[in-house]
Formats: structure tokens, sequence, C-alpha cells
């Protein structure tokens, strides 16, 4: 089995670490994988996106073009980014910053208001996490331990107060009807 | 084995320093950065030197230095950088000197972009700067294939007494694949009767130079220099056959590029079309013998680069006209897709019934 996944959303929104927490996670398991950044000069707010693809085969091409799975942060990655989705494929978006709907019958589309329910948990920036819990919930792909297990490793010491919240972020997303 | 996640800048980075690299000289440039960086916390940690020079210029003079005491040294850069550094690699060259360099290309001419590139196939195997010389190429594809040459890069460099370049590119120095670090140290070669490291008043100077005023004794050096290339590529080329067994279509492609054909060939394959994939890991010394055993049944040859078309030149000249060789590429940091090789794949199958 193989998953091509794509993240995308602006810089700053942790669309390369909700990736590498899905790669940590295909490591754990003894998969192959790739992940690859795409992102401009800027620090934060300019376009940014990551392919990770997972399987059980060596991987070719790393780069995503037609996700099985595709993670929309914001509106113009919602917009660029749907039309490339494989058929039967699930996409999980943020509706606090996408007002677009989706046009699609031939996949699942998972609206979560991320933004918002980051704010009103008071996990501020934890919109990626939250929809990367739906995303689990909804593809079984890895259990929240092995989630636990990745960001104990791309946490720093220093900053080790965050897993738990990451941990609360995964469930509020895994928990979202 | 333990595999960890690394970037290939990175993990380019944690090998070098395995495999004894005692020295790094360099200058920041996207998309490298990654690579001077690990190297910054570590090499201090680790019993090594690492210093961001004033320039590319001021680095590479710094890596000739170091050379001549015979010390493990490396650099590395982007596309604009190497170009800046090029006299002094010809100087490398020049005094018979091992050193690594690394290329993490990116789009150029000029400033160019950041993204990934493969335009610099031309300057690495026929022109790293003025004079008759050569250096070894190795062009890996995949995060681990980057740490095994690393290794082997400093054994081939010190063996034949050349400068070696890895050449990277833009998506394998910042993509992150599971890696393993294989408990091989790199084998030292005796640098004693070259190396300037100090005569303690035991024997004559050691002289590192690339000056020879007289032209018979300059021809001389470079005759000798050309003698030890000739071995190398003897017996120093590597490639890789993916499939070519029965393939009447080849296509050509390293590095990078060459996992995107991959995933083209496995498509193709799916369709019936009996293609294969060549892919040289030496691109000095041009792997000539091995291309064309891959290609003892083709009836057509594709070179796919992230270039306008350069290594075709060297895919052209090792088969001696023998087969038709056309060209797919997409330059400036465009990188191209399994569908659109695929679809080169398909018209050659087309033409070829």
């Amino acid at each position: 089995m193989t998953y091509e996944i794509l993240l995308a959303g602006f810089g700053g929104q942790g669309v390369l670490f909700a990736g590498k927490l899905l790669a940590y996670c295909a490591l754990f398991e003894g998969k192959e994988i790739s992940w690859l950044p795409s992102y401009g000069p800027e620090m934060r707010g300019g376009k940014c996106n990551c392919s990770v693809c997972i399987s059980d085969e060596p991987i070719g091409s790393p780069k995503v073009l037609e996700p099985d799975l595709l993670v929309a942060l914001n509106g113009p990655s919602f917009e660029a980014f749907l039309p490339t989705v494989k058929p039967g494929g699930k996409v999980f978006a943020d509706s606090s910053l996408i007002d677009a709907a989706c046009d699609r019958t031939d996949i699942d589309c998972y609206m979560v208001p991320a933004t918002q329910m980051a704010d009103d948990n008071n996990l501020q920036k934890g919109a990626n996490i939250i929809l990367l819990g739906k995303l689990l919930s909804e593809t079984g792909l890895f259990s929240p331990e092995t989630v636990r297990k990745a960001l104990e490793k791309n946490t720093p010491a220093s900053r080790a107060h965050t897993i738990d919240n990451n941990m609360r972020a995964i469930q509020l997303g895994m928990d979202y009807q | 084995m333990e595999k960890v996640l690394m970037k290939g800048n990175e993990a380019l980075a944690e090998a070098a320093i395995r495999a004894g690299c005692k020295c790094f000289f360099g200058y920041p440039i996207t998309p490298q950065t990654e690579l001077s960086e690990y190297l910054s916390k570590q090499m201090p940690k680790r019993g090594g030197v690492f210093l961001q020079a004033e320039s590319e210029v001021a680095a590479i003079n710094m890596v000739l230095g170091a050379a001549a005491t015979g010390t493990r040294v490396m650099t590395s850069s982007s596309s604009p950088g190497v170009s800046l550094k090029s006299e002094g690699i010809s100087y490398i060259a020049g005094s018979d000197v091992p050193a690594l360099i690394i290329n993490v290309q990116r789009g150029g001419p000029g400033l160019g972009g950041i993204q990934p590139s493969q335009a610099d196939y031309w300057q690495a195997t026929k022109g790293l700067g003025h004079g008759d010389f050569h250096l070894i190429i190795l062009a890996p594809n995949s995060v681990q294939e980057v740490v095994n040459l690393v290794s082997k890069a400093f054994e081939l460099g010190e063996t034949y007494r050349t400068p070696v370049m890895l050449l990277s590119d833009g998506l394998l120095g910042q993509m992150m694949e599971p890696v393993a670090f294989p408990d091989i140290q790199a084998n030292e070669a005796d640098k004693s009767g070259w190396a300037a490291d100090g005569t303690k008043m035991a024997r004559p100077h050691h002289i590192v130079n690339s000056l020879y005023i007289e032209a018979n004794d300059l021809e001389e050096i470079v005759r000798r220099r050309y003698e030890r290339y000739a071995k190398i590529e003897e017996t120093e080329t590597m490639a890789e056959c993916y499939l070519t067994d029965d393939a009447e279509i080849v296509v050509t492609a390293f590095g990078a590029t060459s996992r995107i054909v991959k995933s083209a060939v496995n498509k193709a394959r799916a369709e019936g079309i009996k293609v294969g994939m060549f892919r040289p890991i030496t691109l000095w010394p041009f792997p000539k013998k091995e291309l064309n055993t891959a290609c003892a049944n083709a009836k057509a040859v594709l070179s796919v680069e992230m270039s306008m078309g350069q290594m075709i030149d060297d895919v052209k000249l090792a088969l001696n006209c023998k087969l038709p060789v056309s060209f797919y590429g997409r330059t400036g940091g465009v990188i191209p897709t399994p569908n659109e090789v695929l679809d080169e794949i398909r018209k050659l199958n087309g033409g070829a019934q």
C-alpha cells in the first residue's frame, strides 16, 4: 500500500512539522518514506507545501502531484490542490480559513474549523495538529501512541510541555464529527 | 541497524564527520545551508574545525591549504558559489591533493533560483576550472546513497590524489528519507610521501605547488596525472541498471531525476512497454561500457535531465552514434513529472514499432 500525502498552507502554520510527524510515525512502523518540502525564501507567510510518501515499496518520485490525502490549511492551497486529489481520496481542510466548498463528489472532503477549535481550546497554532487528528481517525493510518512517540522525537527538551498540548489537539481532531 | 529520518544535506554532513573529515571551510548558500549548519554545530564537538570564510574564494583556498597538509577536508556550496570556487578547484587539481567538494545544485545561470537543478553537469564533468584536469564526480540519488558515497569519495580522492565532487541538488538536499549509518571508517591512504605536515627536521621539505615554469616539466606532470585518470576510468566507474535486460527503450538519468524516471518506467512497464533505466553514479568517469551493455537490446535512448540537455552529450559519445538519442528535460528549478517522462516513452515506443 502506498499513501501519497500533500500538506499545504502558508509558512508558519506548521505544514512541514505536520508532515514530519507523519513521516516519523511511518519510520516507527518500518515503512519506506520520503518527505519533501517546497517553500520560497520568506521566513513566514509564503506559499509552503510538503510531500510525504509512505509505502511498503521503495519510493520513486518523492514529489506528490496527485495526492491520496490532502491537508489544506488555507484557501489558496485548497483551491490549488483540490482538483489534483486522486478519485477516492480524502481531503482535510481548515474551514475557519477556507470559504470555498468542495465541488467534487468522487472524494471525501472533511471541513474542520481547526483554527477556531484551536483558539477555543487555548491551543493557538494547533490547527495543523487538529487536522492531523482528523486524518488519523478517518484513515486509521497511525495510532495516537505512535503520534506521541513521533512528537517526543521531534520536540526539543525546552519545549517538552507542548507534547501534551499537541496530543490534546490530536484528540480534538479525532473526536470532531 | 537503526534508521533515522534526515535531510540529504544533514545526512551528508554526518557521514562526512563519520568518515573522518577534520576540516570544513565554506560560505552559506541556499539550498545547501543545512549542511554547513549541521557541521557548525557538530564539528567543534567532535574534534573538527568548522570555519565560515569571508567568501567562497577564501573558503576554497583554505581547503587547498588544509589538503596540502594531508588533512581530510571538505567544502560545500551551491551552483553560483561553485563557480566562484572554480579557480581554487583548478589549483587543488594542479597541486595533486585530495579534497571533497559538494555542489547542491540550484537553477542557473547567474544567481538563477533556489529550486533544484542539474544544469551544472557540464561544469562538473568538463569545466570546473582552467587547465587539463578532471574531478571524480559522484551523483547519488537517495539520502542513503549520499551517505554511502561520502566515505567512498574521501577514499577515491586520497587513492588518486585528486579532488572529488559529490554532485547533489536541491531536491536531494532538502528531502528527508530513512537512513542508516554503516559502521565503516573510510580507509586513509599513506600521505607521508607528499603531505606538507612538518619535516620535524628529519626529512626534506614537501612542496605542494601548481606552478611549473618549464613547459616540459608541466607537460610531464599533466601526463602523469592523466595516467592516473586512465586508471580511474578503467576501474572506478559505477552505474545502476534498472530493468534494462530486455529493454527496447533505455532512459538515462542521474541523481534526483532518476527517481522520477524510475516511477515513469514502472508506469510504462505496466502498459507493457519494454523500457528500462540506466543511471550513471560516476558522471566522470562516465560508465560507457556499462551503458553499452544496458543498451544491448535497445532501439532508442532517452536522456532525461533537469537542464536543457547536458549529460545527453556523454550518452551520445558513449554510444558512438549507434542508437538515436532524444532528450526531455525541465530547467530553472522545475522538476519533471513521471507523467511527462511517460509521455516521452510512449512517443518513442510508437515510433519504434
